[in-house]
C-alpha cells in the first residue's frame, strides 16, 4: 500500500495522461482536440520533472558552506529537456490553431463531423 | 577545416537559411538560397557517404563536449544512406519545384513555403544524423511541424483538415517516443544512443524497459504509417501541394523507419524485441494485412495521389516486413527499399505534379488519353510504375528480390505468396493509370494541354533514370545496405 501511495506522482501523470488522450479522441470540437492534446504533453512533463526530482534536494546551484555539509541536488537535466519540450508544445499548440482558424474560414464550423459532412457534399 | 564540421554544417545551414529566407522575401533570391542550400547539402551527404566508407563510423561532438554528456552526431553505413537520399531527393525536388509552386501556391506565400521546405530538410537530416536520443525528438518534431505546415498549404480546403489530422496523430506518435524517451533516461541516466546501448539491462532489468519499449515502437509506427496507424497519410499525400507530396513521400514515413531500426537493433537489441517480446511476428502480421489492404485500397482510387499515397503505405509494410525476418537479407531488403522506394516514389509524385500543372487534381477521368499531350511525362510514369511493381532491372525488383530470399532462407515461403500477390495488385493499379492515359478517349477541351515545361521535366528523368541506374548497378545501394545491415547486428547474437 505505502508502494502506491509512494509513487503519488506516476499516478497523477497517468492520470492527467489518459484524460488528455480521451478528450483527443472523443470529442469533435478543435479546439477542445487542441486542448485535450496539451493535457497530454503535459502529463509527459510532469512524468520528466517527477523522475528528476530528488527527496529534499535542492536547485542544483553551488552554494557557499561547509565543507562536512552534504548538499543533496536535484537532477536538473530532465527540467531542461522538459524546457524545449515545453517550447516544442508551444508551437504544435500553436500551429494547431492556426490550422483551426483556417479550417473555421474556409468550412464556417470547427466541430470534425459537420466538417466531415461538408466535404461529402459536392 | 571545414571537412571536420561537415556532420554539424549538414543541419546548420538549412537550419539558418530557413529564417534569412523569411527576411529576405524577395522571391528569386529565396529560391535560389533554397537551391543552393540544398545541393551543398547534397554534396556535403556525398563527402560524408566517402569519409563513413573509408573509416566506417565519423563522430562529432558538439560544442566539443565529450560524448555521453554532450550532444553527439555519429555516422555510420546506414544513417549516411539515409542522410545522402533524404538531401538527394530534397535537392532535385526542390528543382523541380519553382513552375509548380508557381502553379499551385499564391505568390506572397513562396518565401514561406521555401523557408519550411529547409526547416523540414533540417529536421530530417538531423534525425539521420544524431546520436542523442532527446535531441532526435526535437529532430522529429522540427520535421512533423513543418511538414503540417507545409501540407495545409494545398489548394483544396481538404488539405487543412488533412494537415489537422496529422498534426493531432503525429504529436500523439511524437509524445508517445518522449515517454519512451524519458523511461530510458530514468533507466541508463544517458541520452546518448551508444552509451545507452552499452548500459541497458534488457534481459535483467525491470519492467520498465518493456514499457519504455512499447512506447517507442508505438510511437514510431505512427509516424511511419504502419497499418493499421496510417490513417492520416493518405489525406495528407492527397491535398498538400504536389512538391510537397513529392518530398514528404520519397522521405519522412523513411526516415521513422530508420529510427526503428535504430531502436530496435542498436538500442534494445534485436534478442529482447524479437525473442523476449515477440515483436518480429506482430510486425510481420502487421506488414502483411497492411501490404495487401492498401494494395486493395490503392485500386479503387480514383484520386491518383491518394492511390500512390495507399501505394506508400503498403510499401512501407515490405520495409518493416523485411525487419521483421531479423535476418541478414531481411534487413538488407528493408535498407535498400527504404533508399529504392524512396526515389519511386519520389519519381512517381513528380509525373502527378506534372499532370497537376496542367489539368488540376490529377483523377482518372481527367487523364483521359492525355500521352498525346505530354508524351514524356506519360512514359515517365510508365518507367517508374514498372519499378513500383518490382519488374526485374529496376530499383524496386532489388528489394523485393532479397525479401524474397530472406522468406526462402526462414522458411517463410507463405510470406513469399503474399509478396508476389501484392505485386499483381500493384500491376493493376498501375496499369489502371497507363490504360487510362494511352488508350482513354481524350476529352474535347484538351487541346490546349501542354507538355510540362523542361524545369519540371529534367529532375523528373533524372529520378526516373535513377530507379534504373540502381536497379542494375547494385553495388552501391544494396552493397551498403548490406553493410547497413551487418553493422546493426553485429555482436546482437549473443545475449
Amino acid at each position: 500500500m505505502s508502494n502506491l501511495w509512494g509513487l503519488y506522482e506516476y499516478w497523477i501523470s497517468v492520470l492527467l495522461m489518459m484524460t488528455g488522450f480521451f478528450i483527443v479522441i472523443a470529442r469533435q470540437n478543435l479546439v477542445q482536440k487542441i486542448i485535450g492534446l496539451n493535457i497530454f504533453q503535459i502529463s509527459v512533463f510532469l512524468l520528466y520533472i517527477t523522475m528528476g526530482k530528488v527527496r529534499g534536494g535542492t536547485a542544483p546551484i553551488l552554494l557557499p558552506s561547509d565543507a562536512d555539509e552534504v548538499i543533496v541536488y536535484s537532477n536538473p537535466l530532465p527540467g531542461v529537456l522538459i524546457l524545449t519540450a515545453i517550447v516544442v508544445g508551444v508551437a504544435t499548440t500553436a500551429v494547431g490553431l492556426a490550422l483551426i482558424v483556417r479550417i473555421r474560414e474556409a468550412y464556417g464550423t470547427i466541430e470534425e463531423d459537420e466538417i466531415l459532412l461538408k466535404d461529402r457534399e459536392p | 577545416m571545414i571537412l571536420d564540421h561537415l556532420p554539424v554544417l549538414q543541419i546548420v545551414v538549412p537550419l539558418l537559411a530557413a529564417p534569412l529566407c523569411v527576411l529576405v522575401r524577395e522571391r528569386a533570391l529565396v529560391l535560389s538560397c533554397a537551391l543552393a542550400v540544398c545541393w551543398s547539402a547534397f554534396a556535403g551527404s556525398l563527402v560524408l557517404l566517402a569519409q563513413t566508407l573509408k573509416h566506417r563510423v565519423i563522430t562529432y561532438e558538439m560544442g566539443n563536449w565529450p560524448a555521453p554528456y554532450g550532444i553527439e552526431y555519429r555516422l555510420d553505413s546506414l544513417n549516411t544512406l539515409v542522410l545522402v537520399f533524404v538531401t538527394a531527393m530534397a535537392a532535385l525536388v526542390l528543382t523541380y519545384a519553382p513552375a509548380s509552386v508557381k502553379h499551385e501556391i499564391p505568390r506572397n506565400r513562396h518565401y514561406l513555403f521555401y523557408a519550411t521546405y529547409l526547416l523540414c530538410l533540417t529536421g530530417l537530416s538531423g534525425i539521420a544524423i544524431t546520436g542523442d536520443l532527446f535531441n532526435l525528438f526535437v529532430f522529429l518534431e522540427i520535421s512533423s511541424l513543418s511538414s503540417y505546415a507545409l501540407i495545409s498549404l494545398g489548394q483544396h480546403r481538404r488539405a487543412l483538415l488533412a494537415a489537422f489530422q496529422y498534426l493531432i496523430m503525429g504529436t500523439i506518435g511524437a509524445t508517445f517516443l518522449l515517454i519512451g524517451i524519458g523511461l530510458i533516461y530514468q533507466l541508463t541516466g544517458s541520452l546518448n544512443m551508444s552509451d545507452i546501448a552499452a548500459h541497458l539491462q534488457t534481459y535483467s532489468g525491470p519492467r520498465t524497459v518493456v514499457v519504455a519499449f512499447a512506447f517507442v515502437s508505438v510511437g514510431l509506427s505512427i509516424k511511419m504509417a504502419l497499418f493499421p496507424l496510417h490513417r492520416w497519410l493518405p489525406n495528407a499525400y492527397a491535398y498538400a501541394p504536389s512538391v510537397v507530396s513529392c518530398f514528404i513521400a520519397a522521405t519522412s514515413t523513411k526516415v521513422s523507419v530508420y529510427v526503428l531500426l535504430r531502436m530496435v537493433f542498436t538500442i534494445f537489441k534485436p534478442g529482447f524485441a524479437f525473442r523476449t517480446l515477440q515483436l518480429d511476428s506482430g510486425l510481420m502480421i502487421l506488414s502483411l494485412l497492411g501490404i495487401m489492404a492498401t494494395s486493395f485500397a490503392a485500386i479503387y482510387q480514383d484520386n491518383l495521389k491518394r492511390m500512390l499515397a495507399y501505394s506508400s503505405v503498403s510499401q512501407i509494410g515490405y520495409i518493416v516486413l523485411g525487419i521483421s525476418l531479423a535476418s541478414p537479407h531481411g534487413l538488407t531488403a528493408a535498407i535498400v527499399h527504404m533508399f529504392n522506394h524512396a526515389l519511386i516514389k519520389g519519381g512517381l509524385f513528380m509525373c502527378l505534379g506534372c499532370f497537376a500543372l496542367r489539368v488540376g487534381m490529377p483523377t482518372l477521368d481527367k487523364l483521359q488519353g492525355i500521352s498525346h499531350r505530354m508524351p514524356y511525362t506519360a512514359l515517365a510514369w510508365s518507367l517508374g510504375g514498372l519499378a513500383l511493381i518490382g519488374v526485374p532491372l529496376t530499383a524496386g525488383f532489388v528489394g523485393k528480390w532479397y525479401l524474397l530470399l530472406a522468406t526462402f532462407e526462414s522458411n517463410y515461403w507463405w510470406v513469399a505468396i503474399f509478396i508476389l500477390a501484392s505485386s499483381l495488385l500493384s500491376l493493376w493499379y498501375v496499369w489502371r493509370v497507363v490504360e487510362a492515359i494511352y488508350f482513354g478517349e481524350p476529352p474535347a477541351n484538351s487541346e490546349e494541354i501542354k507538355e510540362a515545361p523542361w524545369s519540371m521535366l529534367i529532375p523528373l528523368f533524372v529520378v526516373i533514370l535513377a530507379t534504373f541506374v540502381f536497379g542494375i548497378w547494385t553495388p552501391f545501394s544494396a552493397g551498403l545496405a548490406r553493410d547497413a545491415a551487418s553493422l546493426l547486428l553485429e555482436g546482437t547474437m549473443t545475449p
